[in-house]
């Protein structure tokens, strides 16, 4: 089990910069996730950390020890390709058997070793199945098995659901989190799913073009996200720029060039980011938190608007409120019946609590 | 400081570019500049002579092996094209049958096929005097030589890269197109020239492409058959036996230039982005004969195609029965036996030719294998400056003409030089193996390469990951992996360094002298039965070693044809 400590490291592929001026602590025995859009850097980080790639600048180390240009080979890291990388010439029990062979482990270490992780990954039966006959899901596995029977100092997973379907993908999650949890390996997860990020991980680093935006435990990457890029890219949301008017008291007060309106927030820690005087400045808010009334009601925050679309997920209901050419507001609630849903058309009142509304920065470096 | 993945890059590199220089670049260097000397001292003079009226029989060869060419991409096209239609697209009796007797000319190694054609459709063959008795003609009808021989033979030995590639472009077709097309409404007729058609000619180019090249080289064909008819690769050889050596470089030169034109145009050609093939093979639908009449044609077809793919075969093991004496001036052989047979198993002196082409193959073959792998896996695996450079040079050997490479080797290897140690190879028993091994590596990259582009890179990154290093990685899941490309390409190196005759018949001395050498010599003095049975020989090790590699390693040579 190791830290894993990376400073100042930047990657550059000829002009392209891959990753740039990243600093992270990824704690022992953690489950680490790297979430972001396609092309964003998360496997190029992954890669400097089992040492496939060298990083431009920087350092890597692993609890203390300066791992920068160590060869990937002496790393002892187990790492799970997005395609499994299983070797097709070999059966399942070779593959898993490689590591330890390579590590000069006698026979019956081997066997005993080999059985004990496919049994862990429930694979026993399949032990001298060639791999070219398991289906996705038991490829996974093999793959995760080889990963872990060398007892790694740390796990690396690089999209390893990507390739499942829907229903496979659940069942893997859970999987993979009861063996992290059993070897209680720190491990780094790569995903673009953010459900998989939210779910699974201790704590997220979401990363956009080659920069780590936030670093959080999944709460506070959803509630409290630190700029316009994380708010969008984690879960939906309502936003839009906004100015700021007053910035006294309890309650701070914005203004909506789009609704021609202010906007009241708590003054809190959870209701606004940390921003400078020069930012541009947006308003976030998560559309379970948006209130739809057919009544008139009372208070800030309240706009006035008509129902445009109803959509039916099957657990919920999605709300679109036109409020004027500039604005529609989405308003999520959990499906409570067809008598509850709105028309459309329907001249409706939507409340933003000022408990719920987030004002955050436009997010830097960003081309 | 260099990093570990760049240095391995560099060990990689250091042998192959050795010997690439060593035996490739540096030997066709050798004859660059022979040809630019005259009398000793550096001149223009053979260019001057070559294309000036000094020499007019230079550049009248050089003409007679274009047109020879031309008419043997089309003839090749023509034959081997509508077989793979019919046999790829219409299913009857025997198809399958036929698709693998398709590609017996590869089994026969060069010489022997032209002998078995001379036997066979020449002046005294069986085939014209057979139709002359039957119809009890006064002459035979028709026999072949000079240009129609060696087209004929050219069109028999050549038409399977037309097949080859017409057949696995038809079944990598999406038939979804063909389908689309009918039922916008189109005839047959049409859907074939605007569809189908447009979808093969990639391939048909490259294989266009490649029969150019291989009748320019040709050698065997016109060495036998082109009496007075000169070609380029032939003239080669002729200048070098008047000793000649200038001019043999000269007309080298030549001939490199348009063979490197070629391959430099071929390569250009296959790297366009190719948007035609895109869509995945989904393995074609062959229509079902229904129709009676259609049906027995097809058959019969099948039926003709096969005897006349066969008959050459059939002819060498026949010639080969026949004693010595047994058919001189008859029309046909008078008796048969194994009485060659058993005197090649009796008589050391006779075995020898066959002990030396197995061992000098053999050599090459492991060369070839070893050095072939390094070769692909540095070109296809590794990122370094001048890649391009190198794939260059490593396909040389493969487009020069097999007389070239002979030429070659004896203007680099005819006094002492680092790469062979300060020693003077011609003349001496390594030559040959060595040319071998030059001339068989690209099959052996090409193949490999195929294999490897297919592997995807992680493997190798999973095993160094599980703490793998480098060497291990290779033994243990590389070479594993690429196995079946790299010996489907040695194999095809075996089979035609078995028949091979070009270069040996320039390189030769007695001490080594290989299998086609000794044909020729039998040849020469008449002696139809013993060159026969030689020929047999290298038929037989051919298809020995072949059955192996496909019993034991599933491995085709015609795969990487
Ligand atoms: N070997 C390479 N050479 C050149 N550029 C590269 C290389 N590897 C990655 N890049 C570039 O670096 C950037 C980040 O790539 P990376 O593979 O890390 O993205 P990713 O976040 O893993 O994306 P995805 O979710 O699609 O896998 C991309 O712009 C990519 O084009
Ligand atoms: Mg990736």
């Amino acid at each position: 089990m190791s830290t894993v400590n990376l400073s100042g490291i930047t990657k550059q592929f000829g002009d392209v910069t891959a990753v740039k001026d990243l600093d992270l602590v990824i704690n022992e025995g953690e489950f680490f996730t790297f979430l972001g859009p396609s092309g964003c850097g998360k496997t190029t980080t992954l890669r400097m950390i089992a040492g496939f790639y060298f990083p431009t600048m920087g350092k890597v180390k692993f609890n203390d020890r300066d791992m920068t240009s160590v060869s990937p080979e002496k790393r002892n890291t187990g790492m799970v390709f997005q395609n499994y990388a299983l070797f097709p010439h070999m059966t399942v029990f070779e593959n898993v058997a490689f590591g330890l062979k390579v590590r000069k482990l006698k026979k019956p270490d081997v066997k005993r070793k080999v059985e004990d992780v496919l049994k862990k990954v429930r694979l026993e039966q399949f032990i001298d199945r060639q791999v070219s006959q398991l289906s996705g899901g038991q490829q996974q596995r093999v793959a995760l098995a080889r990963a872990l029977v060398i007892e790694p100092d740390i796990l690396l997973l690089d999209e390893p659901l990507s390739n499942l379907d829907a229903r496979l993908r659940d069942e893997m999650r859970t999987e993979i989190l009861r063996l992290q949890r059993e070897y209680d390996i720190t491990t780094i997860y790569v995903t673009h799913d953010q459900v998989e990020a939210l779910t699974m991980s201790d704590r997220i680093a979401v990363f956009n073009v080659g920069e780590c935006q936030q670093v959080g435990t999944p709460t506070e990457i959803y509630n409290k996200p630190v700029n316009d890029f994380v708010a969008e890219f984690i879960g939906e949301t309502n936003l839009f720029p906004i100015e700021r008017d007053q910035e006294e008291g309890t309650t701070f007060i914005y203004h909506s060039n789009d609704l021609n309106e202010s906007i009241y927030v708590h003054n809190s820690d959870e209701n606004v980011a940390s921003y400078k005087d020069s930012d541009q400045l947006f308003m976030s808010v998560r559309p379970e938190a948006v209130k739809v009334n057919k009544k008139p009601m009372e208070g800030v925050n309240v706009f006035s608007g008509k129902v445009d679309l109803v959509q039916f997920t099957g657990e919920s209901v999605h709300t679109f409120v036109t409020i004027n050419d500039h604005v529609t507001l989405k308003a999520t609630e959990l499906n409570r019946g067809p008598s509850t849903y709105l028309e459309e058309g329907t001249e409706v009142y939507v409340y933003l609590p000022e408990t719920q509304v987030r004002i955050i920065p436009e997010a830097k470096g960003e081309v | 400081m260099l990093n570990a993945e760049k240095r391995k890059t560099i060990y990689l590199l250091i042998p192959v570019i050795l010997i690439l220089a060593g035996y490739v670049l540096y030997p066709s260097i050798s004859t660059l500049i022979e040809s630019l000397k005259q009398n000793g001292a550096f001149s223009l003079g053979n260019y001057t002579d070559f294309f000036g009226p000094k020499a007019a029989a230079n550049m009248e060869a050089l003409w007679h092996s274009v047109y020879i060419s031309i008419l043997s991409v089309l003839l090749s096209a023509l034959i081997g094209v509508p077989l793979a239609y019919i046999f790829n697209r219409y299913d009857f009796p025997g198809r399958q049958f036929f698709s693998n007797i398709a590609i017996m000319p590869i089994v026969l190694p060069s010489l022997v096929g032209v002998m078995a054609f001379m036997f066979l459709y020449g002046e005294v063959g069986l085939v014209p005097n057979l139709i002359k008795d039957l119809f009890n003609l006064s002459e035979v009808p028709f026999q072949i030589g000079g240009v129609s021989g060696i087209l004929i033979v050219h069109a028999y030995t050549m038409y399977p890269y037309f097949y080859m590639t017409t057949s696995s472009a038809l079944n990598n077709i999406d038939p979804s197109l063909e389908e689309a097309a009918y039922n916008l409404g189109s005839s047959k007729f049409k859907v074939f020239w605007k569809v189908t058609f447009p979808l093969l000619t990639p391939g048909l180019v490259a294989a266009s492409l490649l029969v150019f090249m291989v009748s320019m080289a040709s050698f065997s064909a016109p060495f036998l058959l082109a009496g007075g008819y000169r070609v380029l690769s032939l003239q080669i050889y002729f200048s070098k036996m008047n000793g000649d050596m200038e001019m043999a470089a000269t007309q080298s030169v030549i001939l490199s230039f348009v063979s490197i034109a070629f391959l430099l145009f071929m390569r250009w050609y296959q790297s366009r982005k190719d948007y035609r093939m895109a869509g995945k093979g989904i393995g074609s639908h062959r229509s079902e004969v229904n129709n009676p009449v259609l049906k027995a044609v097809m058959v019969t077809l099948g039926i003709l195609a096969m005897i006349i793919l066969l008959l050459p075969h059939v002819t060498l093991l026949v010639l080969s029965l026949v004693p010595e004496g047994a058919w001189t001036w008859q029309t046909y052989p008078q008796a048969l036996s194994f009485e060659n047979f058993r005197l090649l198993f009796e008589d050391p002196n006779i075995w020898d030719p066959v002990r030396n082409s197995l061992i000098m193959t053999t050599l090459a073959c492991i060369g070839v294998f070893i050095f072939g792998m390094i070769t692909s896996y540095a070109l296809v695996k590794r990122s370094f400056i001048g890649k391009n450079l190198l794939d260059i040079l490593v396909m040389i050997p493969w487009a020069l003409p097999a007389t070239v490479v002979g030429m070659n080797m004896i203007l680099a290897f005819n006094k002492p030089s680092v790469f062979s140690f300060g020693e003077v190879l011609v003349g001496t028993f390594w030559i040959l193996p060595l040319a071998y091994f030059i001339r068989f590596i690209p099959l052996v990259v090409r193949s490999t390469n195929a294999v490897l582009e297919q592997m995807d890179d992680s493997l190798e990154e999973a095993a160094q990951n599980l703490g793998a290093k480098w060497f291990y990685t290779f033994r243990r899941v590389v070479i594993p992996i690429i196995l079946p490309g790299v010996l489907s390409g040695t194999l095809l190196a075996f089979v035609q360094a078995v028949g091979e005759f070009p270069t040996s018949v320039l390189l030769y001395t007695l001490d080594n002298r290989p299998i086609s050498i000794e044909i020729m010599n039998q040849l020469r003095m008449f002696n139809m039965g013993q060159a026969a049975a030689f020929g047999m020989v290298q038929v037989g090790l051919i298809v020995i070693v072949m059955f192996i590699s496909y019993r034991f390693f599933g491995v085709k040579s015609e795969n990487s044809l």
